[in-house]
């Protein structure tokens, strides 16, 4: 028998107003103030050095065509000297591999870093936010005119802003379209709006998307969608690195007088001026301790630094620190010695040994790629006097851009010649598909007796310069009863 | 018709449907708000955050809200699936007022893709089989032709196999000129050896008339046999020719060359002459456009000259 719980009504609670609630509320509009100082400066550096790279990026030439080009229609990937074909996919893997663990390494050395300098919705929140300022004013400014009555003024102001940001959202979204059809071209097609239906809807699609993202939903995304925030306990623990609020140095808080000496009211270094919440760009107060809302981008440590050299007080109220380092008051270099913990060792090494591997193997890569297929049609064959003919289909994948040579020949079984012509040619960033006869004469197929050998084809390639390569593939010869 | 044995349930899939939508709104609706206890006593209620709920004593429910923009996200999912079922199919055997169907649109894609071969194929319409042969991009059409639809009997080189022709050797059972290929393409062959045991004797003048024929070719084992196959010859002569050359005007294969369709050696001829066998190249008309049999007969041409050889 199960244990029974009865249930007990409880009493209504007398004495007590009831009220109806909304379970969903209205969302809080932020207006985060400007912030300047050395962590603000690292994202501007990183808001520079991400979208450099990418606005500029398609724009570079290489080869008489673009430097990073992603073909879809044609199923190559060129970047720089590198032609990949959707047989090389491993490489994309390898690479979300790493990302993921940098994420891992770079989460549990200094928790949200990512969220807070180079996320994109952080990149282009600050660009967004920026050409709100220059709009519409700082903190104060903005709030005063949205609580204030409708003007010409706020209705100019809005509309210039919007305007604004929907060109940005649209050029992004026409750089993003750039990595797929030559940036030049759509450039010239821009000038007739000629662009085709695909180009059309995701140079909307990406633009709206980034006005939507980085325009109006903001800490939104960070909060409700982004799954980042949500796990970020589990990759967290008490030696990471995070923004944090030193209570035993800051409680209790309270206004003084600048002149004052805090000990002597039995102040905290806190002065409660909130710049910290007014900096915050996801509305927290980083004084009640780590939250899923911190994005880990130190405005408020910014900030707060600013105020504590107003007062007179040493920097870092608020700073990077684990919260072990907080709870024993570890010095700088202790608390740093206890980041090196084993787990971020074992992440750093997993990290190096694969970006390691992924840096070999691009440059041991073979400049052709060759895939062997049994035919399919023909089994065995026996052609002539008795001699025994297998065929094969050979994809070639050309992996530069330069025409080349090749010759194929067969190994691992005595006898076996290829009957075909063994000289060809593949085009440039071409795949190519040859059927190749293979065969043995009657007497080593006695020998041989019926069924199925290993055998080897070499395709072997002479560049323009002489230099070889050889790629080696496996197969097998049938020999029919 | 539906897919349904009776329409009862279309009608029951269609309200499932619209209610089970609805019942979603409502439950929002419903959901959406609580009553919370609020002000004195130190209740539970809104003042510490909580619905004012307790459960097994000290459970108790936080009221974190989700905005209200996830909420309207919800509601336009609802709209938009019931703007769905009125367009398109989905309520019960309801077609939907677009006319849209899967069937419908794969057949205006393959219209959409019929139409724009049109232009390339106009070309080759007219051309003769010199010309195409000359012309890169009729052979690459010609090439991935033959790959998707002959490769299964005459393998991915075109060299066939026992009982599938070479088409490589310039050997034809039909004829090797364009318009030869193009009639064997449309309306396939037929090639029939009948059964000639009983019409040739016993199994010694099966031995001789094999022997004969392997003479043909100077492959001859037994040359007394050879001499004495030759009257009983004159059986095959009626298809092959008196000189064993074959008749392509019937696909009678040439029995002087090299070239053993069916297997080489006495034991393959007997077997042949014993029990004949019906070899069949089936029709491609339904398969493929005119155009498409015109390119592609040049391109089988071309298999075999020299000068033009390329290899599938």
């Amino acid at each position: 028998m199960p244990p029974v719980i009865p249930i007990v009504p409880v009493p209504a609670e007398t004495g007590g107003e009831s009220e109806t609630v909304w379970l969903y509320e209205k969302r809080r509009q932020i207006y985060p103030r400007a912030v300047h100082g050395w962590f603000a400066g690292w994202r501007w550096a990183m808001v520079w050095i991400t979208q450099l790279v990418f606005y500029g990026l398609p724009w570079l030439s290489w080869n008489d065509r673009p430097a990073v080009l992603f073909d879809l229609t044609s199923r190559r990937f060129y970047i720089f000297n590198l032609v990949l074909h959707p047989q090389d996919f491993i490489y994309l893997t390898v690479l979300l591999v790493i990302c993921a663990y940098a994420l891992f390494l770079f989460t549990a050395v200094a928790g949200r870093l990512w969220c807070g300098f180079t996320c994109p919705q952080t990149v282009y929140t600050e660009i967004f936010l920026w050409v709100e300022r220059r709009i519409e004013g700082d903190r104060i400014a903005r709030m005063k005119r949205d609580a204030g009555p409708r003007s010409i003024d706020r209705l100019w102001r809005k509309g210039a802003k919007h305007a604004a940001w929907l060109a940005i959202g649209v050029y992004t979204g026409f750089t993003f379209v750039g990595y797929f059809t030559p940036i030049r071209t759509l450039w010239a097609e821009s000038f007739t709006l000629s662009f085709g239906p695909w180009e059309w809807f995701w140079v909307l699609f990406y633009g709206l998307a980034t006005y939507g993202n980085a325009g109006w939903l903001r800490e939104q995304v960070c909060l409700y969608m982004c799954p980042y925030a949500r796990f970020q306990s589990a990759m967290f623990d008490h030696d990471t690195m995070i923004v944090s609020y030193d209570p035993q140095r800051g409680e209790p808080r309270g206004s003084r007088p600048r002149s004052a000496d805090p000990r002597a009211l039995g102040k905290g270094d806190c002065i409660d001026c909130t710049l910290c919440v007014q900096v915050c760009p996801t509305g927290i107060d980083i004084r009640e301790g780590l939250q899923y809302a911190c994005i880990g981008c130190a405005a408020c440590i910014d900030v707060c630094n600013d105020v504590m050299d107003k007062m007179k007080y040493p920097q870092g109220l608020i700073r990077f620190a684990t919260q072990n380092g907080l709870t024993q008051r570890l010095s700088a270099k202790q608390t740093w010695r206890r980041v090196l913990r084993p787990r971020v060792l074992i992440y750093s090494a997993v990290l190096l040994l694969i970006c390691g591997a992924f840096v070999t193997s691009l440059a041991l890569r073979s400049p052709f790629r060759v895939d062997v297929v049994r035919d399919r049609g023909v089994l065995a064959r026996m052609v002539g006097e008795g001699n025994i003919e297998n065929v094969y289909r050979l994809q070639v994948m050309n992996a530069t851009e330069t025409t080349q040579r090749f010759r194929v020949k067969v190994e691992g079984l005595d006898g076996a010649a290829v009957a075909s012509e063994p000289d060809f040619e593949v085009g440039p960033a071409e795949a190519r598909w040859l059927p190749v006869s293979v065969q043995i004469g009657a007497d080593v197929a006695r020998r041989l007796g019926s069924g199925v050998h290993p055998v080897k084809f070499e395709v072997e390639s002479v560049d323009a310069s002489g230099d070889k390569s050889e790629v080696e593939e496996k197969s097998t010869f049938v020999v029919p009863r | 018709m539906s897919d349904f044995y009776s329409g009862g349930w279309s009608v029951f899939v269609a309200v499932a449907s619209v209610v089970s939508m609805i019942a979603c709104l409502v439950l929002l609706g419903v959901a959406a708000r609580r009553k919370v206890m609020v002000g004195a006593n130190g209740a539970a209620g809104k003042d510490d955050n909580t619905t004012g709920h307790v459960w097994d004593e000290d459970l108790t429910e936080l009221n974190n809200p989700l905005p209200r923009w996830w909420m309207w996200l919800f509601i336009i999912t609802v709209i938009f699936s019931l703007v769905y079922l009125v367009l398109y199919p989905g309520a019960g055997s309801y077609a939907g007022s677009l006319g849209w169907s899967s069937t419908g649109q794969h057949q205006a894609e393959q219209q959409a893709a019929r139409d724009a071969m049109v232009p390339v194929y106009a070309r080759y319409a007219s051309a003769d089989a010199d010309t195409l042969m000359k012309d890169p991009a009729a052979m690459a059409i010609g090439e991935r032709l033959f790959v998707n639809n002959c490769t299964a009997c005459h393998g991915s080189d075109a060299h066939g196999s026992k009982g599938f022709p070479n088409l490589t050797d310039n050997d034809w059972l039909h004829g090797g000129d364009h318009a030869s290929i193009v009639k064997t393409l449309t309306e396939g062959r037929v090639g029939m050896m009948p059964p000639l045991a009983a019409v040739v004797g016993d199994a010694k003048d099966l031995h001789n008339v094999a022997q004969y024929v392997l003479s043909l070719s100077g492959n001859a084992t037994d040359a007394a046999a050879a001499v004495a196959g030759q009257a009983k010859f004159v059986v095959c002569a009626g298809c092959h020719g008196a000189d064993g050359k074959g008749n392509t005007a019937i696909g009678a294969p040439n029995l002087t060359d090299k070239i053993w369709l069916h297997g080489f050696g006495e034991e393959a001829i007997v077997a042949m002459v014993s029990n004949g066998k019906t070899n069949v190249m089936p029709a491609q008309s339904q398969r493929l456009t005119p155009e498409q049999i015109r390119v592609l007969g040049a391109y089988v041409m071309s298999l075999s000259r020299g000068d033009a050889r390329r290899s599938p």
